[in-house]
């Protein structure tokens, strides 16, 4: 298991190398926008990597509510925070390419304003797992997080169905694409996703083993009570 | 030009700063399983 952890870590690491490569240096230069466009091979990547991470946490989720497995809990938790990372970095780099692009970081436009609210609802979530001492925390946050995942459909679908400031989608949307600039994207994408899937992985160990020094520390502070009395 | 050094540098500093967050965590984890393996 450590091996293939460690071959998938440096196929993603050669992954996003060559990534960067295509993005930076083969992708053709985009006629209106210039330099800025580039921006795209890391914003978009992020974006999807940010949705499949709170898919997973909305699957894992529903499974610990159905079986109430403390795994499906701690999968839950690592897709979240490892989300929330994606999220920001979709927050941050959205409005440097809209300053030189649209003259301004940020409008209150409905895909924009979705993503805000879509990252404020897993922060809360990532706030309610850290904060509450309740045994209820892991029931009240998956059911946090299954009505939270409502808002990625609404976010992807926006602009689909409502005319906003976002740019609309130039594959699927009726728009045309140089071959050059399609391969630098999907290679971003796939880099971005399998380093997502990386890190949400690690977390995931991490919550494992983190679970378990609590347990044996709780059942080391019970032996000494006892031993004690 | 500026924008889309500004954008990519964001991206690796903010994953790099989880990575290191997360790596100082797990230091920490493995200091305190050190201690109650001592125990």
């Amino acid at each position: 298991m450590r091996y293939a952890f460690i071959i998938f870590a440096l196929l993603t690491a050669a992954l996003l190398s060559y990534g960067l490569y295509q993005a930076l240096v083969v992708a053709p230069t985009e006629q209106t926008m210039g330099d800025v466009q580039r921006i795209f091979y890391y914003h978009v990547p992020s974006a999807w990597a940010a949705f499949c991470l709170f898919f997973v946490n909305l699957v894992a989720s529903i499974w610990y509510m159905v079986r109430r497995n403390p795994k499906a809990d701690a999968l839950a938790l690592a897709a979240a925070e490892v989300g929330v990372v994606f999220c920001t970095i979709v927050l941050v780099t959205g409005p440097i390419w809209a300053r030189p692009v649209w003259g301004i970081w940020w409008t209150w436009d409905l895909r924009l304003t979705l993503t805000l609210v879509l990252w404020l609802i897993y922060v809360a979530y990532l706030i309610l797992r850290k904060f509450s001492t309740s045994g209820q925390t892991p029931v009240i946050a998956a059911v946090l997080a299954i009505f939270g995942a409502l808002d990625v459909p609404l976010v992807y679908f926006s602009i689909w169905f409502f005319r906003t400031q976002h740019p609309q989608p130039v594959m699927g949307g009726g728009g045309s694409i140089d071959p050059r600039m399609l391969h630098a994207f999907f290679i971003n994408l796939i880099a971005f996703s399998c380093f997502g899937a990386l890190v949400c992985w690690s977390r995931y160990r991490f919550e494992i083993a983190r679970r378990e020094v609590e347990d044996r520390q709780a059942l080391q502070g019970m032996m000494e009570a006892g031993a004690s009395r | 030009m500026n924008y889309l050094f500004a954008a990519y540098a964001a991206t690796w500093i903010i994953h790099i700063a989880y990575l290191g967050w997360l790596a100082r965590r797990y230091a920490r984890l493995r200091q305190e399983i050190e201690e109650l393996k001592k125990k």
